[in-house]
């Protein structure tokens, strides 16, 4: 009887043990499925970041930055006046959009909720407006670009111009600006409101003398970003903003932005080579964006750590 | 001493008042979200009246004939197109992503963590037209040498392909949000029990963030809809509803598409009268479809995190 009792007992522990090894090989196998799908990631963007710009880098040479392109469908000429045309919509499109961006986030981050005690309406307002910046983050590009073409080039008949593209693009940004600077405010501590209040500061000055300032990283990382989707974008653009290869001169005028050139040879023209060099123009501009943002954020959490 | 307290009183009220102009000017910021949203919603709707009343709401979402020159302004070879597409770039990217998030929140060592995070940003941050020239400098090329009659390369499978890849960050970022937000005292409780990491990940982690993931794949859908420049590029954009081009049903993915985003970009420019603003209903059904999908992912990622501080 004791006997039997060992002996299922040492049944039952080599079945445990048997049990445990093909747990570990499954759990080794799925491990290095995971790996291997990380890896597919990392490879992917190697891929296409790599062919990028070895393949345009070819085309990038002096002459190709400062030449402005021939347009039509020649193809020819080099990519100097939708590097300014892009600056020019990026200054423009900022400048719209992240005073109401930033705006907007104190509202929400620090009147907010203390207005939303005042009445149901307030309340209600305030949640519409959370779910308005969600909603608009959320929409397609294509269709910030039929709004953009509806309201400002028909309707108000600012016509096929960089003010039109501007503001436009600044409803595509302006969630990204409002998020990243809510986050920002969230992060700075109470007690910095608290001891500003408690010295007789009102509430604005409170805001813009102590927690602005404590905020300006997190703020800068939502107009660097903002500054990354505007070189980016296409969609928008391609119906706001005409796509003419000349130097705009005013607002009023037309252009075209790097992205859009692209799109421009790699679809009317056989200039596959121009298009893969502005490519690698844009893919190094996006690399130098995304490395600004993470010294800025890194310095954000250091100021934040230093703070305590 | 009098006047110097009056002096104060003025300069007080002189802060109020600035204070309270503040406030004002703020919340009218804060408000043009809601503002830009409906405008949004009634300049796209406003426009595409005329094509809902001459066309008919049904001849437009159910017509399978988009030809302009003779009236004829269906869209649903755009909508299946735009269907067929995303299901593609769905069944490509997702169990890629979802890998890629297990690993990053779950697995990888944190020097992998350091490449491979900014890596997938980076991928984020790469502009549609560098994808969509890719797939047509490289992808379309290969895709054409499958010896299939009527085969260009242009076509669902190089605008999945390029789709998957652009919607991988979205995905990959918002999952790997959701399994780290799974609190840490799920794992422990998991492993003390005697489970693997492995067990742990697939029976503990997992369904604790299920939500969260589950909103990570819709808003890669809701992306992959609105995707525009890129789809333009490689898809070919004849409107014809995708079919096989042999009798292998695979070839479905040879055939040629266009998207909805696609159909509204290459007309608008020089469309007029009715088919402007049937360009415009386009843009309704597209607005309406992307709505659907971002409420549904909201409503999930609110459940997860209600659920999450409830049993916390």
């Amino acid at each position: 009887m004791i006997n039997q009792n060992i002996q299922s007992i040492q049944h039952k522990d080599s079945d445990i043990f048997r049990n445990l090894k093909v747990r570990n090989t499954s759990q080794n196998i799925w491990f290095s499925i995971m790996w291997l799908a990380g890896l597919i990631t990392l490879i992917v963007l190697l891929l296409v970041v790599g062919y990028v710009i070895i393949q345009g880098g070819k085309a990038i040479n002096w002459e190709f930055l400062t030449t402005p392109p021939r347009g039509g469908l020649s193809g020819e000429g080099g990519i100097s006046t939708t590097l300014g045309t892009t600056l020019f919509l990026v200054v423009l499109t900022l400048l719209i959009a992240t005073p109401l961006g930033v705006g907007a986030a104190i509202y929400l981050i620090e009147y907010g909720g203390e207005q939303a005690l005042t009445s149901p309406v307030m309340r209600a307002l305030i949640a519409i407006a959370n779910f308005a910046v969600e909603t608009l983050a959320g929409i397609p590009s294509i269709i910030f670009g039929l709004f953009g073409y509806a309201l400002f080039v028909s309707a108000l008949q600012l016509g096929w111009s960089l003010l039109s593209a501007s503001l436009a693009g600044a409803c595509l940004v302006l969630p990204t600006i409002i998020r990243t600077t809510e986050e920002a405010l969230l992060t700075v501590p109470d007690d910095y409101r608290r001891g500003s209040l408690a010295l007789g500061a009102t509430k604005w000055q409170t805001l813009h003398k102590v927690v602005l300032p404590a905020a300006v990283p997190g703020i800068i990382t939502g107009i660097i970003l903002s500054v990354g989707r505007i070189i980016s974008e296409t969609a928008v653009f391609f119906v706001t903003l005409g796509g003419s290869a000349r130097m705009p001169t005013s607002i009023m005028d037309g252009g075209r932005t790097l992205a859009l050139h692209l799109y421009y040879l790699a679809m009317d023209t056989n200039a596959f080579d121009k298009a893969m060099g502005t490519g690698a123009v844009l893919v190094i501009m996006i690399i130098l964006i995304n490395l600004s943002i993470n010294i800025v954020s890194n310095r954000l959490t250091a100021k934040i750590r230093g703070g305590k | 001493m009098i006047g110097n307290a009056r002096g104060n009183e003025q300069k007080m009220s002189g802060r109020m008042i600035a204070d309270k102009t503040v406030k004002y000017i703020l919340f009218i910021s804060a408000i043009l979200s809601i503002v830009i949203v409906l405008a949004i919603a009634f300049f796209i709707f406003r426009e595409s009246v005329q094509a809902w009343t001459e066309i008919g709401f049904t001849d437009i979402l159910f017509g399978g004939i988009w030809r302009p020159g003779q009236d004829q302004y269906g869209i649903l070879a755009m909508i299946v197109g735009s269907v067929a597409v995303t299901v593609g770039a769905i069944v490509l990217g997702v169990p890629l992503a979802i890998g890629s998030a297990i690993f990053l929140g779950e697995i990888a060592p944190k020097w992998v963590q350091a490449i491979l995070r900014p890596a997938v940003q980076l991928l984020a941050g790469i502009p549609s037209v560098v994808y969509g020239l890719f797939g047509m400098v490289v992808l379309v090329p290969i895709i054409r040498q499958i010896n299939v009659p009527g085969n260009s390369g242009y076509g669902l499978l190089a605008a999945s392909i390029v789709l998957a890849v652009m919607i991988l960050p979205t995905i990959t970022s918002i999952a790997e949000d959701a399994i780290r937000a799974v609190p840490d005292s799920y794992r422990s409780g998991s492993l003390a029990l005697g489970a693997t990491r492995w067990q742990t990940i697939t029976q503990v982690v997992l369904p604790a963030g299920k939500s969260g993931i589950i909103a990570a794949i819709i808003l890669g859908i809701g992306r992959a809809l609105g995707e525009t420049m890129a789809m333009i590029m490689v898809i070919g954009n004849s409107v014809i509803f995708p079919k096989p081009l042999n009798a292998n049903p695979l070839t479905l993915f040879l055939s040629q598409a266009r998207t909805l985003t696609g159909n509204i970009a290459v007309e608008i420019s020089y469309a007029t009268g009715v088919h402007e603003s049937a360009l415009f209903a386009t843009g309704v059904v597209l607005f309406a479809l992307i709505i659907v999908v971002n409420v549904s992912a909201r409503w999930l990622v609110n459940r997860q995190s209600s659920i999450q501080t409830t049993r916390q």
